[in-house]
This record gives C-alpha cells, structure tokens and sequence, in this order.
C-alpha cells in the first residue's frame, strides 16, 4: 500500500519525527504565549533564553562537572533568574508604553546577549552529548528513533501538561487569568499584579531554558541556535493565535508534524512551509486558530 | 532658523564617525585583511587570520625593500557594502598594497573586481568559491588555500578508491550545495563510484533526522554532507545520534569542515567522519612549530585558511623583495614565477588563472581512545595530488588561461 | 508644518552637495541608499502606525531585481530601477493583503515571518547565485547621457533620486490621502464611520512603503554593483527598525538622521576593536529605554520648548513616543 506514492512507514516516521520538533515549538510557543498573556510583551528575546538554556546545560557539564539531570533543573532555574533580572531591569519601565516597544526591547536584547555569547564562547560552539541512559536507538520497525528523542517528547507532553494545569486548574493560576483579563481589577482584591507579570516572565523564560536543555544533546549547541527558530515560532504563535494556552501547545504540535510530511512530499518546500500555513490561516481565520481578534 | 545647527550637527555627529582616517606615511608595505571579527565566520577566520598575518610579518622581519610593512584589518560584519567601500578606502587612502583575505564570497569577488580597478592585489583565504578562479578571474587574484570544487573531487576520488563507492548525499538547498554535490558525484564517477541517492535539505533547518533516516535506509556505504557551518556541525551530531557511521558499515564524509568544527562537536560525536582539508597541524615538524607558535597566541590551533594566510602573505613579501618593487603586476609575476615551499605547501605553484596548485589530504576524525590530547584529531588517510584535485585547465572557465592555450 | 521642514532639508541638501569633498561618494551612496530605506519603512510606522518587522523583503528584492535588469538584461539603470520599484510593490501588495488583517505585534510578527519567507525564496532561487549573489552589473548611463561609471556623477544621479522619491513621500504626507491615514492611526473605528475603508488604506501605504523600500534596494544594486542576499535577511529589518528608531519616530528626517548615524557607526565600527552585534544591540536598548523620540525628536522638542507656541498637542511625535499604535 502507499500513500500518493510514498510507503506508509515513511509517512508513519515523519509523522513521529515531526512530533519532536513539534516538542520544541510548543514549549517556545507555550512560554511565549503565558508572556504574552500577562505581559502583552512579544518576547523576542525568548531563542536567546533557549540558547542560553544549551548554554547552561553545557556550563553545568563542563565547569561544574555535574550530569544531565543536574543540568535538566539548573539551567530552567538559571534562565528563570535571568529572566528575573530582565523584567525587573528594562520590561518593567515600559509596561505604559505601546506594545511594540515591548518587541524592540527585546530584540535589542536578543542582539546583545547573542553577541556577548558568540564573543565569548565562538561562533561554533561548544560540545554536548547525548546521556548515556538515552544513548542507542529503538527500532520500531517502521522507524527508527533514538531513545533520547523518545524522551523529548515525553519530557515536553509532561511540562506542557503540568503546566497547563498550572494555570488552568490552580488558585496561582486563576490569579493569573484573572489579571490577564483586567489587572486593575485584581489589584484591588489585594493581588500583587507586579509579582504576578514577574512570575509570568520568569515562567517563560524558564520553559525555553528547558527547551534549551533538551535540546542540547541533539544540536549543536551555539550562540545562533535560538536565531532562526524564533521566527518559525512566531509563525506558529501567529497561526495559533495567542487566545490559549491549549491553543499554543496544539499547534506547536501540529506544525512540526506538518513540517515532518513536507519533507517527505516536497522537500523544496520544507523551509516555508509552516509561513505558507500561517499565510493561509490569515486568510481563512485572521485571529488564528485559537485566537480571538485583537 | 534654529533648526539648522541641530540639523547640522546631527548631519555631522553621523558622519564624522566614519571620519577616515589620517593616511600614514606612503613609504610602507601594508596587506589588509577584511574579516568577520565577531559574527558567524568569527572562528574559522577573524582574529586568527589577523594573527597569522602579523607572524609571517614578524618572521619576514618587519621590513622589505627598506619600508616597514604593516597588516591593516576591519570587522567587515558580513556585509558586502561596509567590506567594499573599506577596500576602496585601503587603496586610495591608506595605500593598502595587497589584501590577504576577506570572509564571504559575495564580498571578496566583489573586492577582487576593485584590486583590479586599483591595480592591487588581492589573494583570498577563506571562502571557497570556485568562481574566483571562473567566471571572475583576473590577473590581480590569488585563490590560495582551497574551493569547494577542490574539496568534492579530493573527498570523492580518495574515498571511493578507499572502498567507499555507493554515495548518499545529503545538500544543502541552493546553489552553493547543487554544485558541491554535482562536482562531487563526478568525481566519484570517474572513480567507479556510484550516487545511490540524495536528499535536499534547507539551509539552517537545524533538524536532519528525516534526511538521516532515508540516508539509512539507502543502501549507500558513504553519506555526505553537502552543508557547511552550522548545518554540518547540525548533520553529524544528529547522525551520531542515529548510530550512523559509528559502528555500522557506513562512513560520513564532510564535504567542507574545518578542524574548528570538529573541536566544537567533539570526538566522540565526530569520530570516524572522512573530510578534505588542505592544511592540518600536526603533519610534521614544520606545522607543528608554526602551529605551536600560533597557539601560544591565539589558545587554539590553526585552520587551513589561517595557516593560509600566513603562508601566502610571506610568499608575497618574498616577491616584493624580489620583484625588488611594490608594483601589483611585477609582484604577481614573481608570485606566480616562484614555487612556494614552507610548512604550510611543497611544492606549491600559482597557476595563470590565479589558483595555487597544491596537494590535498584526506583525513579521518579520530575516536576519543585514539586522542592522545587536545587538538589531537585527525589522522592522515590519503593525500590527493594537486592536478587530481583542482579543476584541470581544460575545465577551466577563466578567460586566463584560455588565452595561453 | 511646512516651512519649519524647509530649512533643515535645505540646510540638508547643500551639506550632501558639498559632502563628496569629505567623504567617499560611495559611503554617502549607502548612507542615501538607507536613509530611503528608513524613510518608506517609517511611512508606514510613524504615519500609519504599523512597525513592518521584514521590510528587507522589498530592500532585497528591489537589489535582485535591478540587479537582474542590469547585469542580465541589459536594461537602462532608470528602465531597471522602474522594474525593481514595480516588482517590489507587487510583492509589497502581496504581502501587505495578508498583514493588514493584523495590526500592532501581530502585524509585526507576520511580517518578520513572511519576510523570512522571501528569504529562502531568494535564497533557493538559482537566478540570485546563491552566496556569491548577482554580479558583473555595469550601470551604464542615466536617461542616456549620465555615465555611471563615474563615482561623482553616480552620486548625484543618486541624490537626486532619492530628493525625488522624498519629495515624493512628503507630498503623500501631507495630502489628504496622508491625512486619512493619520485619522486612520489615531482612530479606527471614526474612520470608518466616516465611511473609508482603512484596509485597502493601509494597504495602499504598505505598497507604497514597498515600492519606495525597492527603489533603495535598487539604486544600492546600481551603485555596489552586486545584489546579495544579505539586504533580503532580517538582520537587515531588524537594523531599518533601528534607524528609526534612533532618528526618531514621528519625524519627517528622523528617518535620514539615524540612516546617516547607523552607516556612520557600522563603517566606525569596522576600524575598531568593539564587537559591532553587541553595540548594536545595546543602541537598541538604549533607545527604547532612554531615548524614545531620538535624536530627530530630541531636538525638535529641545526647540519647541525654547518656542512653546509651536508646540501642539497633537504632534504626531509626542504622542508616538509612547504610542506607535493605537
């Protein structure tokens, strides 16, 4: 049997392929859109945090010696604090200013931290191997994949997951919908509003510092990883709308599948694919997927 | 009316940065360098090239002809404008007599045109474009290290005659990897070989386990990648990660990578991958004591375009002395005249259309066990002879060498 | 409005006429090249509101485009320089029928992604040579007497377009058509209670923002004599946004000032030891935190105070220090 010429099994595997990717854009896509949510801030600074997330994966390595599970915990700790510093640093001041400044901000941020890192560790970066738990492959039949993708996706379903419930099914984050709606309001029942967009911010930050980490063992880790993947996680922000976060990890999801077939089907074409998506979904739904009209 | 000064002033503030920069005395031999200081060629060329630069001046003694010579650089930051309109300022201001590299092709062809309209010369390290020696060759360039046609044909004959004559490529998107992967399946043809596949990838996809996967399930012994940077780095991490090429029957063959590549993936992730390169520093004697050199300064060894540039701005101080003037043309003659031998080339000679003729190696990455130390990476496979690996003249697309024949 | 513009673009004018004697007619090309660039994306940010983050799309393909005509087809420079313009808008219009439907972030998003797009289209197009880019162009001679291959008068054949295209853009500003896109801006939905159609206006804009972004690109290709595909990636959006920014949004020089200073501190920072990303990263910060009307507003404002009856309230740049869009 094939499908328009291709065997199943290859369509099967790239399906599964594109789960893993799928992995990443949705926990960029997710952090991305709780920042959004509270902070009306496009983060453009949120491929450097995944960068710096590898990088600190790779520091916990090799300057304290310590292994990958160290570095599964350090590293979204260490990006969190860093994306503590940022808020209360910069974003902070420009909350009352249009939006978009929110974007050149952290555009210029994403700028510098990319320069010092590549000044500091080389533009080629720095070596990082998968851990020896992970290390071999699962045959199953139809494809292969290596253990350690396995675990990607595993890992990037629970954190997605867990922290979904987070927000949807907890007090902290009934607070947090609740000043995503109309911050004045809950800043009248007494709620800490400020502390509530500083977790926000930290949240994301941490997420894509966890993406950072899982993705370290599979890519090289450099100081451009980050660079080219926020734009194609704009795109999937875009197509998803940014009206839930259910919305996001969906789509997140979806595109890397839909990626993964491109590949198979028309290679040629897999480097837009997932803008010639968002450009048909602004035709046929502008506010997105999941997304209600601004 | 008030208006004016500020404007004025902005108008000023703006271009005053870009101020030139006073001339120095005339009476100097200057090469520059137009490199990527801090952006993605940083490692393979940057402040290395400067450095190797600055030795072979220091080792030639400071002095030709009676006048000092000098090495000039600037961060051209991959643009082709800011590279461009430096080189122009270089020739007409600075008197700059040569210069001895600049990143990205696009730029240096375009810096080779104004050599020629400046009557200087110009002699490229880093890029790899076979064009430079083609369609835009001109008596005023030196292509002196390696081009991507060189690195194809020398991977595709060494490996196939090593056994390895069913080919799997996986390239790049866009031109610059159809014609790695063309000029490479020729040469495995001539060999014997045979391309039993290939698939397409887009530049800085990031993800290559799809094109892994139907390189797996080919029945190739060899898979190359015709990628280069990030995306090779990318490809053989990930086929490490799929167990391709370690401990299977199959090989990988980078067609372009430099050593600083491999130190950044690390050999347990490299080990086993077949490359090309024209330089490596561990070769004997005289590498090692320039390598070593270098070392000292820079913390890392030498690529072969940093050793490069060492070794083609000595050779073109010695035909300065010899040619006993600056003078563009009576330097390229002397260049092209006088065969180059030190620890970088043996042999070596300049051909009419600009191309330095010179042997090519094939290397194996080692495995961590085999590593006795740091930097201690390749082993030495097989060594291709510069007429087997260059483009022979009767391919030649430059108008140069036509005119002789 | 008018007459306080009219002796800083005088003022502007003979400095770029005498400015050969200083500086190299081919660094003063790039710096007019920008300054255009800057001036059609600003169109669309300080007078429509809407901050297009791939506007290296219509910069890029205004170079290959001009590029192709000359190197390829052998066409005058002023028939060359038309077909990048008209493609250019084409491309703009395109794009700009799927970006409107968005505005503020979202427009900004979309527009970096379907540039990035653009990119690999060019990138994986065999006619833009991939890395070596589009070469052997000869300019020829403008409208058939000016020969191009001489530096001064490819200077001033610049100048002269880009003063045009300028005239051009002030012209627009100032119509009603320009008017209509402020009240558009400042008030949407009164706009369109007032029965005009604010899509097909931003539309109209962003096409022409396009056009004009191409006509830069092209006369850069004209003038370098090379199209690469550096001027179509983001990088190149990302510094176009930075012009501005530092010129000053809401201005009609803004745009020209900060062209003029981010080419003069790129070719300074080529000659120094300083790493050029991290400066320029930091300018970016800098700005949005410290220096939101730039250097353009800066001053305007500094001789507003010491003239307080020509402040108004609704300047367009006080309000766009804080508000790009509603």
């Amino acid at each position: 049997m094939e499908i328009f010429g291709f065997p199943p099994q290859l369509i099967l595997g790239q399906v599964l392929i594109g789960l893993i990717n799928g992995s990443f854009y949705a926990l960029l896509s997710l952090g991305l859109a709780i920042i959004f949510g509270l902070l009306r801030v496009i983060n453009f600074a949120h491929g450097a945090l995944y960068m710096m997330g590898a990088f600190a994966a790779w520091m916990t390595q090799a300057w304290l010696g310590l292994n990958f599970w160290a570095a599964l915990v350090i590293a979204p700790l260490a990006v969190g604090l860093f994306g503590l510093v940022v808020e209360r640093a910069f974003l902070r001041s420009i909350y009352h200013l249009d939006h978009l400044y929110g974007l050149l901000l952290t555009f210029g941020i994403a700028l510098l931290i990319e320069g010092m890192y590549r000044y500091w560790f080389g533009a080629a970066g720095k070596p990082f191997t998968t851990p020896d738990v992970f290390r071999g492959i699962w045959d199953l039949g139809f494809v292969i994949v290596p253990k350690y993708r396995g675990f990607v996706v595993l890992a990037s379903l629970v954190t997605c997951l867990a922290v979904w419930l987070l927000i949807e099914r907890t007090r902290l984050g009934s607070y947090l919908r609740a000043a995503t709606e109309n911050p004045d309001l809950v800043s009248c029942f007494g709620i800490n509003v400020s502390l509530l967009t500083a977790s926000a911010y930290v949240l994301g930050a941490a997420l894509a510092g966890l993406s950072g980490v899982l993705a370290a063992p599979i890519y090289q880790v450099t100081p451009l990883m980050g660079t080219n993947l926020i734009i194609v996680v704009f795109a999937v922000v875009v197509t998803g709308g940014m009206g839930s976060l259910s919305g996001a990890i969906i789509t997140g999801y979806g595109m890397g599948v839909i990626e993964g077939l491109t590949k198979v089907f028309y290679p040629a074409a897999s480097s837009v694919v997932i803008f010639v998506v968002m450009a048909l979904m602004l035709l046929l739904r502008p506010a997105g997927l999941f997304g209600k009209e601004a | 009316m008030k208006f004016k000064p500020i404007m004025t002033a902005a108008l000023v503030a703006g271009t005053a940065l870009s101020a030139l920069p006073a001339a120095a005395g005339p009476d100097a031999i200057k090469v520059g360098l137009l490199m990527d200081m801090t952006g993605n060629y940083s490692d393979v060329a940057g402040r290395g090239s400067v450095t190797a630069a600055e030795m072979a001046v220091e080792d030639f003694g400071g002095t030709v002809l009676g006048k000092p010579i000098e090495v000039v650089h600037a961060d051209m930051q991959n643009k082709v404008d800011i590279a461009t309109s430096i080189a122009r300022e270089w020739f007409d201001v600075d008197a700059v007599d040569a210069i001895v590299d600049s990143n990205m092709s696009s730029a240096g062809l375009a810096v080779s045109e104004i050599a020629v309209e400046k009557d200087r010369l110009m002699i490229m390290n880093i890029s790899g474009s076979p064009r430079f020696t083609n369609e835009s060759c001109n008596p005023n360039t030196i292509h002196y290290v390696y081009d991507t046609y060189a690195l194809a044909t020398s991977t595709g004959k060494a490996v196939v005659r090593g056994g390895g004559d069913k080919w799997f490529f996986v390239t790049v998107d866009y031109t610059f990897g159809h014609d790695f992967q063309a000029q490479a399946e020729d040469a495995v043809a001539s060999e014997g070989g045979e391309t039993v596949g290939s698939v397409l990838v887009p530049l800085n996809a990031s993800d290559y386990s799809s094109a892994l996967i139907q390189a797996q399930s080919s029945d190739a012994n060899v898979i190359a990648f015709a990628t280069a940077g990030a995306d090779t780095s990318n490809a053989i991490k990930q086929a490490a990660e799929f167990g391709i090429g370690q401990g299977d029957d199959r090989q990988l063959a980078g067609l372009l990578v430099y050593i600083n590549e491999v130190d950044a993936l690390g050999l347990e992730t490299a080990q086993g991958m077949l490359l090309t390169s024209a330089f490596y520093w561990d070769l004997d004697e005289e590498t090692r004591a320039f390598s070593e050199r270098y070392m000292e300064k820079m913390g890392k060894m030498p690529n072969m375009s940093q050793a490069g540039v060492y070794s083609s701005t000595m050779h073109y101080l010695k035909a300065v002395e010899a040619a006993g003037t600056e003078n563009y043309a009576e330097v390229m003659a002397k260049m092209k005249e006088m065969p180059i031998n030190d620890f970088f080339v043996k042999d070596g000679y300049i051909r009419e259309d600009g191309r330095m003729m010179r042997d090519m190696y094939l290397f194996r990455v080692k495995s961590p066990e085999e590593s006795t130390g740091a930097w201690d990476y390749y082993e030495k496979v097989a060594t291709i002879e510069a007429e087997d690996a260059f483009t022979p003249v009767s391919e030649s697309r430059c108008y140069l060498l036509k005119e002789e024949s | 409005m008018l007459r306080s513009h009219v002796l800083p673009v005088l003022a502007l004018l003979v400095l770029l006429c005498i400015a050969p004697l200083v500086f190299y007619p081919i660094f003063l090309i790039k710096l007019l090249c920008f300054a255009l660039f800057a001036a059609a994306f600003h169109l669309l940010l300080g007078y429509v509101g809407l901050l297009s983050f791939g506007h290296a799309a219509f910069f890029g393909t205004g170079a290959y485009m001009c590029a192709q005509a000359l190197a390829r087809w052998n066409l005058a420079p002023e028939l060359a320089l038309l077909f990048a313009v008209a493609v250019s808008a084409a491309l703009g219009a395109v794009i700009g029928f799927l970006a409107v439907r968005r505005q503020g972030i979202y427009f900004a998003m979309i527009t970096l992604a379907l540039g990035q797009m653009v990119y690999f289209i060019y990138l994986q197009a065999p006619f833009t040579g991939g890395e070596d880019g589009i070469r052997g162009i000869t300019p020829g001679h403008f409208l058939g007497v000016v020969d191009l291959s001489n530096p001064l008068a490819l200077y001033f054949t610049v100048l002269a377009v880009t003063t045009l295209a300028f005239a051009l853009v002030w012209r627009i500003v100032q119509s009603p058509f320009g008017m209509i896109l402020e009240a558009i801006r400042e008030n949407e939905p009164r706009a369109i209670s007032l029965g005009y159609n604010p899509t097909l206006y931003k539309l109209a804009a962003f096409t022409f923002s396009a056009a004009l972004a191409g006509l830069a690109g092209g006369l850069k290709a004209m003038s370098f004599q090379i199209a690469t595909l550096v001027d179509v990636t983001w990088q190149m959006s990302g510094e176009v946004v930075l012009m501005t920014l530092v010129g000053g949004i809401g201005t009609f020089l803004g745009p020209v000032v900060g062209a003029f200073i981010i080419g003069g501190l790129e070719q300074y920072l080529a000659q120094s030891a300083l790493p050029a990303p991290v400066i320029l990263g930091a300018a970016f910060i800098l700005c949005v935190m410290l220096f939101r009307k730039g250097v353009a507003g800066t001053a305007k404002s500094l001789l507003q105070n010491r003239a307080p009856k020509r402040s108004t309230p609704d300047n367009p740049e006080t309000q766009a220090t804080n508000r790009i869009v509603k």
